[in-house]
């Protein structure tokens, strides 16, 4: 009742949608004026964060000194409790596993970038940055770039707004919906190593079903030599199995809308579209804050097995994404030391782009 | 009370007896590669060892596709608790070999096992790819195909031609194109494994070097030499055929061979272990030949490059398991087990005595395709024949797929891409060189 | 509904069955094939229409691994590995992350934002490249082979921690502040409070961890020395992987299926829960 009063306060204040609520109206103001704080602690976390990892943000510095007073004020609002230890403890967990099993064996996967060494470490040379040197002097690795950033966008874009049509009609729906719901889901359960050989055996030349389809339709379909055909087959791949993914959380976000607000909205004449954009997306954004981040790590990190059992970075290097040519180097080719030198460059594009997500977008974001 | 009491004694006095004799098995781990029907055949042999013997326990466990197995093994390793044998494919040999200490030879095995090991019954062409150039044996062939050439004998017939009569030279393939193109046919030829068939194999097929230094045997600063005047010569061949319809690119591996079993493509050079896949899923009757040559070049047919994998032994691990090893070693060359293994899976037979022997056996009569594999490898190697020793391999191929890829589609001319391929190449074997100086 | 309005009630329909068509026909082909024989599911094109060999191959897959030769690793024993793995993972991942969330959105300490990263940086190397050292740090801990092994190097998930972060962020103040007030501690809060309103989201969470766990599969065939500790994701690869030997479709397909059944099962099951979860949290 609490959280639900909470929220329609602030959409009594944001949109003036209705009079009959029941609200308290001092609880507006305060309402607005925290979520402006939030966003601007924010950005001195996520400058904090930058520092210790990167000295590249002198851009974002410049802003420190500008936030520290708010800062202030915003920590003595917000409820916390206090105590010197239980933090630290209930993070301890998630601490060492993370410490344990992912940064040192990362540090030392790392290193290596700077090392070369042959596959078994047997003979261990230190070679400064020659390994990046080389690698921006490859100009199939330049391509690589391009090729990534779009089939990222791609991936995001599509997956995002697929599945936020679905969820938002499976929600609409009242017949069949659990079916249509199991359904849309049931794709996700599909193991990775096996989404890409399954559109694979669809879309394959000479076995493929659906390939088959488009040739009566007159489309040629041939993968393995049209770049633009490759592409479209690891985009499908890879969104297949992320819309069941993006459908689960957004139909959660969704369920998670009381429907007192809708009706409200209703009853004050506000057709379906108009209650889209004005209450139920709004309310969304922090569930597609959240997909909008993880569907682009997705779309860099672990969409490799997908490209593998398809194009493998063909034809010619037409699909050859980032994290592909990591893996084909490192893991298969035993060269560790180039493949370490890719991850650090991909991991700082990503570190860089997700920052970029937390300061601008998540501003428009609504707690 | 007396029985009871002597009775308790007598089965005590068995188990003791019984446990004294049973005395601790050396355990023998293998990592392998072999999905589906070759994995249980592969678990096959495991058992069969082990039962013929009591002193050693081999276990064979799959550990993923070659790349994956291999950076197992590699971690393995590196963490301490490396497999006793470990089944590595043919591209990986100049990574095994190079890795100063990390490998023991088969031949250093045997030695450390007291077992005699004479290489010369094993078939030259197959063994000679394992070897050093001293003729030291560094491992153990195990499952080694080759390139070969199928064809559609209906559909050859359909076409008017002599369907027992397979096309010998690349001209005569040509001609045959033509003629199924004629008949109505939509695709006249095909190739899996373009790399290995229309690079690596063609240049041991016609004697020709793929890399300087005997293809790399020679040491670590050969360096590519396949954009030569007859390899541009056969790619731009490739490149007008497929312009002119003939040649139908379908995959880098073998996902082609579905186009020939399927009775779409008349024509398919590929690996010989494919021969159990065609057998079963062609409603057709199909032959297997030798890969067509060119007839021009001195030399030509010489013989073919092989694939497959092979077996290594890792260093650091006590005598009593070396000895496992070698008796496991010696269990897989006896005739009776390679013959078997050879007929079972269309892999080529490693010694000579199994060849025979399944030569007396009236096989090769009653399924001639196995045998045309063997018949190209039964022959004394060059040194630009023997095999291909360069480092940082699997990616190269990669590069050469990805250069063919770009001539298929009409993106760059047969010379640009294999010159573009050799350039990139040598940078990688830069590299590799550098790395394990 | 609240107003009634048939069009777009049809077109909701219509759009759904069009995406359930498009999400679900993969599963569909996968389907009929398993029903073929393995010459029939390896024609070009294979026929649309089911075949009659679905319990037969469903009997071989689960007793004796393909062929019916050798039994390499039953299905059923993998099956068993990869449900044990799936519900340590994902009980262990939860329950971790909601306690790390907790401590970063209701705590004020030193240190807070550089956890933060920390444990979100973890999403930003692939695994494969630091797959060799942490397989060292697991050999020398004596984890090799064994469920610890398995589970407890992923157990450490950015995704849930983010999401957790993400919802608890939406929680309004007052109910803290409320908590406070009445004297209860931030143990009590998050029980009697956080955890019943997180409902939804654990159980969204529960799936995709779940399932997340139950693929898994570069990872155990590192770490799993002996292939009766393989869970299924290892089972299907190594029936696909190629290479020589051919692949049989219908085999394969079989598996997927068999595959995909507990995690479907968990699909449908928690679907009861999540809208439970829901109307319990609307009072």
């Amino acid at each position: 009742m609490l959280f639900c009063g909470a929220m329609n306060c602030w959409i009594v204040s944001k949109k003036r949608i209705s009079k009959n609520l029941k609200t308290s109206q001092h609880r507006d103001t305060e309402g607005a004026q925290r979520t402006q704080r939030k966003t601007k602690a924010s950005h001195f976390f996520v400058c904090l964060a930058f520092l210790l990892f990167f000295s590249v943000s002198q851009c974002l510095c410049g802003e420190l000194s500008g936030f520290k007073y708010s800062l202030e004020v915003f920590l003595e609002k917000r409820a916390r409790f206090r105590s010197a230890w239980l933090p630290y403890l209930l993070l301890l967990p998630q601490l060492l596993v993370t410490v344990l099993f992912f940064f040192w064996p990362a540090v030392q996967a790392l290193y290596q970038s700077v090392l070369l060494q042959d596959a078994f470490g047997m003979s261990t040379q230190f070679v400064w940055f020659d390994n990046f040197k080389s690698l921006f002097a490859d100009e199939t690795y330049l391509a690589a770039f391009k090729t990534t950033a779009v089939f990222s966008s791609l991936v995001a874009v599509l997956g995002l707004s697929l599945s936020l049509l679905l969820a938002v009609f499976a929600d609409r729906v009242v017949r069949g919906s659990s079916i249509y719901k199991t359904m849309l889901i049931w794709p996700y359960a599909v193991s990775p190593v096996v989404v890409g050989v399954l559109w694979m055996f669809l879309l394959n030349p000479t076995l493929g079903i659906v390939a088959h389809g488009l040739r009566h339709f007159g489309i040629e379909w041939n993968n393995l030599l049209n770049g633009r055909h490759a592409l479209i087959l690891i985009v499908l791949a890879a969104i297949w199995k992320q819309i069941s993914y993006n459908f689960l959380f957004f139909l959660a976000g969704l369920q998670s809308i009381p429907k007192s607000l809708i009706e409200a909205a209703a009853i004050d004449g506000a057709g379906p579209w108009k209650r889209f954009f004005t209450i139920v997306f709004p309310l969304l954004t922090p569930t597609t804050f959240f997909l909008l981040v993880v569907n682009i790590v997705y779309a860099f990190f672990d969409t490799f097995a997908i490209v593998e059992a398809t194009t493998q970075g063909g034809p010619g290097k037409d699909t050859e994404i980032l994290v592909f040519k990591v893996f084909n180097d490192g893991f298969k080719g035993g060269d560790l030391g180039s493949a370490a030198a890719q991850s650090v460059i991909l991991m700082s594009i990503v570190i860089v782009l997700t920052v970029l997500q937390f300061k601008y977008i998540e501003k428009k974001v609504q707690y | 009370m007396k029985l009871q009491t002597k009775l308790a004694w007598a089965s005590a006095a068995v188990l003791m007896s019984l446990a004294g004799s049973a005395h601790a098995v050396t355990e023998i781990s293998w990592w392998h590669s072999m999905t589906g029907a070759l994995g249980d055949r592969v678990t096959g042999l495991a058992e069969q060892f082990n039962k013929s013997q009591n002193e050693y326990k081999v276990t064979a466990v799959y550990k993923g596709s070659y790349d994956e197995a291999l950076a197992a093994g590699i971690a393995a390793f590196r963490a301490g608790n490396a497999p006793h044998i470990l089944q590595v494919f043919e591209v990986g040999t100049a990574t095994m070999m190079y890795a100063k200490g990390a490998v023991k030879p088969v031949s250093e095995v045997m030695k450390v096992a007291g077992e005699k090991f004479d290489t010369s019954g094993y078939v030259a062409a197959v063994a000679g790819y394992y070897t050093s150039p001293k003729g030291e044996m560094l491992s153990f062939p195990f499952n080694s195909s080759t390139t070969v050439f199928y064809y559609n004998k209906d559909m050859f017939a359909k076409a008017g031609m002599d369907a027992n009569k397979a096309p010998a030279t690349w001209q005569e393939v040509v001609a045959a194109a033509a003629r199924l193109k004629a008949s109505g046919e939509k695709c006249a030829y095909t190739t899996g494994w373009q790399t290995w068939v229309h690079l690596e194999s063609f240049s041991a097929w016609h004697n020709v070097e793929f890399a300087s230094k005997g293809n790399g045997f020679g040491g670590l600063d050969a360096r590519l030499t396949f954009n030569s005047p007859l390899h541009v010569r056969h790619i731009e061949n490739l490149e007008n055929w497929a312009k002119q319809g003939y040649f139908t690119y379908a995959g880098r591996k073998n996902e082609p061979e579905a186009k020939f079993y399927s009775g779409e493509c008349g024509m398919l050079t590929s690996s010989s272990s494919a021969y159990g896949n065609v057998a079963k899923n062609a409603k057709f009757k199909f032959a297997v030949a030798p890969l067509p040559y060119y007839s021009d070049v001195k030399g030509a047919p010489q013989n073919t490059i092989i694939g497959g994998a092979s077996l290594w032994s890792m260093n650091g691990k006590k005598t009593e398991e070396y000895k496992g090893v070698a008796k496991f070693y010696k269990f897989l060359s006896q005739p009776e087990v390679q013959a078997k293994w050879h007929q079972e899976t269309g892999y080529l037979p490693i010694t000579n005595a199994a060849y025979e022997m399944t030569k007396k056996s009236g096989f090769y009569e009653k399924t001639p395709g196995p045998g045309v594999a063997v018949q190209q490898m039964i022959v004394k190697t060059t040194d630009k024949s023997r095999g291909i020793r360069l480092g940082s391999f699997v990616q190269i191929r990669t590069i050469m797929d990805e250069e063919l890829e770009s001539v298929w589609s009409g993106k760059k001319s047969a010379k640009a891409a294999l010159d573009n391929a050799v350039l990139r190449g040598n940078e990688l074997l830069d590299r590799f060189e550098k790395a394990n100086k | 509904m609240i107003e009634r309005r048939p069009f777009l009630g049809m077109f909701s329909h219509f759009i759904l069955i069009l995406g359930v068509s498009l999400v679900a026909f993969p599963i569909y082909v996968a389907f009929v094939a398993a029903t073929q024989t393995a010459e029939q599911s390896a024609l070009a094109p294979m026929s649309l229409i089911p075949g009659d060999q679905l319990w037969i191959n469903l009997q071989a897959v689960l007793g004796t691994g393909t062929s019916g030769n050798v039994a390499s690793s039953p299905v059923g024993r993998m099956m068993w590995v990869s449900l044990v793995s799936a519900l340590m993972i994902a009980i262990g991942k939860i329950s971790i992350s909601m306690l790390s969330a907790f401590a970063l959105v209701y705590f004020r300490f030193p240190g807070r934002t550089l956890f933060f990263w920390m444990i979100f940086v973890t999403l930003m190397l692939p695994v494969e490249v630091r797959i060799s050292p942490t397989y060292k740090v697991v050999s020398d801990l004596s984890m090799l082979n064994s469920y610890a092994g398995l589970t407890v190097p992923l157990i450490a998930s950015a995704t849930a921690t983010f999401l957790f972060r993400q919802f608890f962020l939406t929680v309004p103040d007052e109910l803290a502040e409320a908590a406070r007030i009445d004297g209860a501690g931030p143990l009590r809060f998050f029980k009697d409070i956080l955890w019943p309103l997180s409902r939804t989201n654990v159980i969204a969470l529960f799936v995709i961890m779940f399932i997340y766990g139950w693929n898994q599969y570069l990872w155990p065939l590192l770490v799993s020395t002996e292939q009766n500790m393989y869970p299924i994701g290892v089972g299907i690869k190594r029936m696909i992987a190629g290479g020589d030997a051919a692949v049989e479709w219908n085999m394969v397909m079989a598996t997927l299926l068999l595959a995909m059944l507990p995690p479907g099962l968990v699909v449908v099951i928690m679907q009861k829960w999540f809208v439970k979860g829901l109307v319990d949290s609307e009072k």
